[in-house]
């Protein structure tokens, strides 16, 4: 008898027209988000709050209701629709430049506050959708086009190392990086998006998800060659783990 | 702190009116950064709201606070922040989003002294910033000017409800005069139906594909329809929502054209004017978008001269002068910011003209 080993997620748009680069990861990440959806059966008791940059076309893949926030604000924006719907399932997806730069305020108070949120934040060094310009984890000497020699101290300062930082606050439940760089590292990264939801719906705190992401067209990279820089460049620094999670310490 | 009133008669602050009208108007969540000169309202609303086991947000910002509004009326339900000038202009950009959503997003605009930090005097120099918006794009704004601590009760009911009806922003424009007076206020009911949200409000998509509530559109040519609709609302709303006060116009060689707290020493000015046997008249925009351009326009007809009365450096005026149309002259009385002037000084100067 036939077994079926792979369909589409319930949860994902039937005949979207697909809006990343050849290569991108925000296809896996997003779907991997749309597997967790159907495996925790929320659809129809989510709301999305997408983001602006690469990340803004999301609602166009999920089947859930969603609200676009401006640039930097969906945390605020969910934290309004969680406020006023407290058992509904609300998350954002955003990029690292509207989660860590431009949000940080609200992504940091959010987590503070420990609004039951699930946050997920694709972290590809770059502005991916302008066209690859230095942003807030941009790694030192890394070339883009507004750090034309290279991210160096003078100019530029440190990159932000994003789930360490949400992880020291208090409010927050879980706080892990991973990824998608290979097959383990997906499999891994699943699990750590179910876990951000699942802090969420049991009431526990802030859920969130730092994703290492490649950007092969800003990157100037073949895909394959995209996720060896995942591996030998971002990794080192940006080192994949579960940084908080409490519940199990 | 006074308690949550209705149908009772009590002397109370103007923004304490307000506050206690967006909790009877039945406001589910409200989000806010303190500022002077509104932070009452923040103050009652941290209490009443946690009391009634609706939502309360001390914001990180006044970013923020705007964007959480934004979410909360996403699902439909009534939300509400305040401000002041320096701060509301943090909000501009959330403003233009809501626009663009089609949110019922109710903002309490008290307004202070600018440009900058300012100072915490009342001003009306936030005209410009409510009725012709600080953000990006093609959008109005619908404005209410309450002139007394009761119409902060009657407008702040009309903004919930006319924010839903039109899934329009709504502004409560207010001053620091009004925001710390207190006079006698009667409360009571919320007076509209409620508006069916059921069609677009975000629920989860139960039964049903996900909608999206977005303002992302990256063809030009539905941008371009979507504006058209946009602005057959607002004509629409003008027709249907244009409000304002006026008194002894009929005859009058020189209509007093004020709003907001300045409008009574102006209404005083003219009766004294009329006392001493010149045809003065008054006229009051209550909503400042819709603005009462047609009326205006009507009585520059028989009017020889208007006269704007303004606590900013000549704001509304242009409004006027448009209305107008270069049928008569438009005057302005003005002083860039603190208490307005003084009846008897509005009095001297109408005669001085």
């Amino acid at each position: 008898m036939a077994t079926q080993v792979f369909k589409i997620p319930e949860s994902l748009r039937d005949n979207v027209k697909y809006s990343f680069c050849p290569g991108c990861d925000h296809g896996v990440a997003v779907r991997l988000v749309a597997e967790v959806i159907d495996e925790l059966g929320i659809r129809e008791n989510s709301i999305l709050v997408a983001s602006i940059g690469c990340s803004v076309t999301t609602y166009d893949f999920l089947n859930v209701d969603s609200l676009e926030a401006p640039h930097g604000r969906a945390l605020a924006e969910a934290t309004g629709v969680k406020r006023a719907q407290p058992d509904k399932v609300v998350f954002t997806y955003q990029g690292d430049g509207d989660f860590a730069s431009i949000g940080l305020a609200e992504s940091m108070h959010s987590a503070l506050r420990g609004e039951k949120l699930t946050a997920i934040c694709i972290n590809n060094t770059t502005y991916g959708m302008t066209g690859g310009q230095l942003g807030p984890t941009t790694l030192l000497g890394q070339v883009t086009t507004t750090s034309p020699t290279g991210r160096n101290l003078e100019y530029y300062g440190y990159p932000i190392k994003i789930a360490e930082h949400i992880a020291l606050c208090d409010g927050t439940a879980f706080s892990a990086r991973v990824s998608l760089d290979s097959v383990a590292n997906i499999r891994k990264a699943k699990q750590a998006i179910k876990k951000a939801f699942e802090v969420q719906i049991h009431g526990l705190g802030f859920g969130f998800v730092e994703i290492l992401s490649t950007c092969p067209t800003n990157w100037k990279m073949t895909p394959d060659k995209a996720h060896t820089r995942v591996r030998e460049e971002m990794m080192p620094i940006f080192k994949p783990g579960i940084y908080k999670d409490i519940t199990i310490n | 702190m006074p308690e949550c009133l209705t149908n009772k008669k009590v002397l109370t602050k103007g923004n304490y009116a307000i506050a206690n009208a967006a909790v009877l108007a039945g406001c589910q969540c409200y989000f806010g950064y303190p500022i002077t000169p509104q932070s009452e309202i923040g103050e009652f609303m941290s209490g009443k709201m946690q009391e009634l086991k609706r939502a309360y947000v001390s914001a990180e910002s006044e970013l923020a606070a705007i964007n959480m509004v934004i979410g909360a009326t996403s699902t439909g339900v009534k939300a509400m922040t305040s401000s002041s000038s320096c701060a509301v202009a943090l909000m501009q950009e959330g403003l233009s989003y809501a626009t663009a959503d089609e949110l019922p997003v109710v903002l309490v605009s008290v307004m202070r002294g600018g440009p900058g930090l300012g100072n915490i005097y009342p001003s009306q120099g936030d005209y410009f910033q409510a009725t012709k918006g600080g953000g990006n794009g093609d959008y109005k704004l619908i404005v209410l000017a309450p002139s007394t601590v009761q119409e902060c009760v009657d407008l702040t009911y009309k903004a919930f409800y006319l924010a839903h009806k039109y899934k329009n922003p709504t502004v409560l424009l207010a001053d620091g005069l009004l925001g710390q007076m207190m006079e006698p206020v009667e409360f009571y009911d919320y007076p509209y139906p409620e508006i069916d949200n059921s069609k677009w409000a975000l629920t989860g998509a139960k039964g049903r594909d996900g909608r999206i509530i977005r303002s992302y559109a990256p063809l030009a040519d539905n941008q371009c329809v979507f504006l058209e609709k946009l602005f057959q609302k607002y004509k629409t709303i003008e027709e249907n929502e244009t409000e304002w006060e006026e008194i002894n116009t009929e005859d009058a060689d020189i209509v007093l054209v004020s709003f907001g707290s300045t409008s009574r020493n102006v209404k005083t000015a003219m009766k004294l004017l009329r006392e001493k046997g010149l045809k003065v008249g008054f006229f009051r925009p209550i909503t400042l978008f819709p603005f009462p351009t047609k009326r205006l326009a009507e009585l520059s007809k028989t009017a020889k001269k208007f006269v704007t009365v303004e606590v900013n450096m000549g704001q509304m005026v242009n409004d006027v002068r448009l209305a107008v149309n270069g049928a008569c002259p438009v005057e302005l009385i003005n002083k860039g910011v603190g208490a307005p002037p003084s009846a008897q000084e509005i009095v001297s100067r109408i005669e001085a003209l």
